[in-house]
């Protein structure tokens, strides 16, 4: 019977993806960190990597897959949309401008850090403030969804678009907040710690451990995503998608699974907010814009909702495009056609096209998750039988 | 004393509307309890009353010596009140065991940490939870579609996977919205053995809204009539069929008389 068989809409577990994914993380990491310094690498090679795909572009992909997944969780599994997460970006990258800078000088706090201890600020090791950001951005998360999800759709929408909004504005304007400078403001706060990995520090330019220790949180983000999709939480998430009314008349009760959810993906946002500081060196407020929740709303979109895999290759594409690719095609293209156009600038033209074409013709992303892919050609099915789903109540 | 759940004095207004006016109702343990009346007479209000869906204007609940008036609706379902719905609610792209350990959820404890690590606690928690989900599916007759999505299954098989999900909460006290709408005689024969069953083997209370008389009369232990939101009869089956004011609310009244 159909109930001994393998069944093929149930989400196995299996733990397989991490041989593969380890093993495909540490090619990456022999090539960047080994290969590329070599010398006898041939120049041409050298130099299409450092045009194509650099080092630095890699690690700035893993940070918005990080979060990526994040968003994924609250917008693919529960299905709230969230037009604000870039707050959790900000939020998670001024932890690490606080926790792992001289930013405080009047203050010598140093715990596990990795600079010397007589060093001014408050100097907290890496691997913490990791944490640390991510649970000061799960209780930023609970704090802003307690009023707001008990809006629905469109509305919960416009409501984290307004703090999206906020908080990165709070933290532009943060010299003088309330008499106490708490961002440095559009100076931002340059220098943040270098990683303590035990060898060695690694400072803003170490990409290939840096590649590693990304790859590593990635794969964190994963985990976490791919159980808690199969366990208690997850299939409430997944019932709220589906039905909220009767989610609740089935004893899940709406506001704290939305609020976990909520909590869940902004601890990585922090995770990715932290990380973000340490590639870039640094924590710049007029980096956390808006666009940049749209940026990952896209990703997780274009990859396809509720699937790691899916939101993964998303987050890589378009990160890689608007970071890189476009530039270097576009270096292609005028040096072989003798033109000279500026390709970078048509980077949201380029986004919106996409977006379109997929709207249009793969609504359920790249690398779709089954059941979504079913609901999305629902209409197409129900012209057969328009009887259900009639009425209401 | 023997009831598990009163309703008291139970109103209900929609602005200028009085969809429910001063009902009155319990439902006895381990009983079968019908709730008619013409479309339109407060029936369904009633059941979302119960449920906590809406709160009355007036009068209370007590369920297991509790007052659950004010309680959310997830809460109630929790200590034991369970429905099905007049359109089938299953999660449709959800497999039949999801649907069930979705309604197990407030009696699961594992928290996101423990999930996330796989703790030997919750693993067991998981695979008790399956299991018992495999026993209520199996015993509403659904057991071999285990791992089909809701939407894939037959009519029959969503309404009885629904009051498998309902099942699944471990209730008290059932309430049915119409479940053999859109049901063949056979069909609804079938599901009036299973209602039979349940209350034969579980100690649950069943409380019915439905339209087919049918199935009303040969499986309800008392009826209760409702129209324009008011309680117009209440009595065994027998009483309600020659019950002057039910013939009139469902037939209109005879010619002639005032």
């Amino acid at each position: 019977m159909a109930k001994t068989t393998a069944p093929s809409n149930v989400a196995k577990s299996n733990r397989k993806w991490i041989t593969g994914y380890s093993i495909i993380g540490v090619l990456l990491f022999i090539t960047y960190q080994f290969l590329l310094p070599w010398e006898g690498l041939p120049l041409g090679i050298y130099d299409a990597i450092y045009q194509w795909m650099p080092p630095s572009a890699i690690n700035e992909s893993l940070v918005y897959i990080i979060m990526a997944l994040g968003l994924n969780i609250v917008v693919g599994y529960a299905g709230l949309l969230d037009l604000g997460y870039v707050a959790f970006w900000a939020i998670g990258g001024y932890c690490a401008g606080w926790f792992m800078s001289e930013f405080f000088y009047f203050l010598n706090i140093n715990f596990l850090g990795s600079v010397p201890a007589e060093a001014p600020g408050i100097h907290i090791n890496f691997w913490m403030v990791l944490f640390i950001g991510g649970f000061i951005c799960a209780l930023f998360g609970i704090l802003i969804g307690a009023p707001t999800l008990r809006l629905k759709s469109d509305y919960l929408a416009l409501v984290t678009l307004g703090f999206g909004e906020i908080i990165p504005q709070v933290f532009f304007n943060g010299e003088n907040f309330f008499g106490y400078n708490i961002s440095n403001g559009t100076k931002g706060i340059v220098m943040v710690d270098p990683i303590p990995v035990g060898v060695k520090n690694l400072g803003p330019f170490d990409f290939g451990w840096k590649l590693l220790i990304f790859l590593f949180l990635t794969a964190i983000m994963v985990f976490i995503s791919l159980r808690l999709r199969r366990g208690r939480l997850g299939r409430a998430w997944l019932a709220i998608r589906e039905d909220e009314l009767a989610a609740s008349m089935m004893g899940v009760p709406l506001m704290r699974t939305k609020l976990s959810a909520y909590a869940v993906g902004a601890f990585a946002g922090g995770l990715g907010g932290v990380a973000f500081a340490t590639h870039v060196n640094g924590v710049y407020a007029e980096r956390f814009n808006f666009t940049i929740s749209i940026f990952l709303l896209a990703m997780v979109v274009l990859g396809g909702m509720g699937n790691v895999w899916g939101v993964i290759l998303g987050a890589f594409i378009l990160s890689w495009v608007n970071g890189n690719g476009l530039t270097a095609f576009g270096q292609l293209y005028n040096d072989r056609f003798g033109t000279d156009v500026d390709f970078a600038s048509f980077t949201f033209l380029l986004f919106g096209l996409v977006l379109i074409f997929m709207m249009l013709f793969k609504r359920e992303g790249l690398l779709p998750e089954s059941r979504l892919k079913l609901m999305l050609h629902e209409d197409e099915l129900d012209d057969a039988d328009a009887t259900s789903k009639s009425g209401d109540k | 004393m023997s009831n598990v759940l009163e309703a008291n004095n139970i109103s209900v207004q929609f602005g200028g509307l009085l969809a429910v006016n001063n009902v009155n109702f319990n439902i006895p343990k381990k009983s079968i309890v019908s709730l008619i009346g013409p479309n339109g007479a407060g029936k369904t209000t009633f059941f979302n009353v119960l449920t906590g869906l809406y709160k009355p204007s007036a009068g209370n609940i007590i369920y297991d010596g509790r007052d659950i008036t004010d309680l959310a609706p997830h809460k109630i379902a929790e200590i034991g009140i369970a429905r099905t719905f007049q359109n089938i609610r299953l999660f449709g792209l959800m497999t039949a065991q999801e649907n069930l350990l979705v309604a197990m959820h407030s009696h699961l404890k594992s928290g996101i940490t423990a999930t996330i690590l796989r703790t030997p606690k919750q693993r067991k928690e998981e695979r008790e939870a399956e299991e018992r989900a495999q026993e209520i599916l199996d015993f509403a007759g659904v057991g071999k579609w285990t791992y089909e999505f809701a939407r894939n299954l037959s009519y029959g098989d969503q309404r009885r996977l629904e009051v498998a999900r309902a099942l699944a909460l471990n209730p008290k006290v059932l309430l049915l919205d119409e479940p053999t709408a859109g049901m063949n005689p056979q069909e609804s024969q079938i599901f009036i053995d299973f209602v039979r069953k349940l209350i034969a083997e579980r100690d649950v209370s069943v409380m019915l809204i439905e339209h087919d008389m049918k199935v009303v009369m040969s499986v309800s232990q008392r009826v209760t009539v409702l129209d324009q939101g008011e309680k117009i009869a209440e009595g065994s089956p027998d009483e309600i069929k020659s019950n002057p004011r039910v013939i009139e609310a469902y037939l209109g009244k005879p010619k002639g008389s005032k």
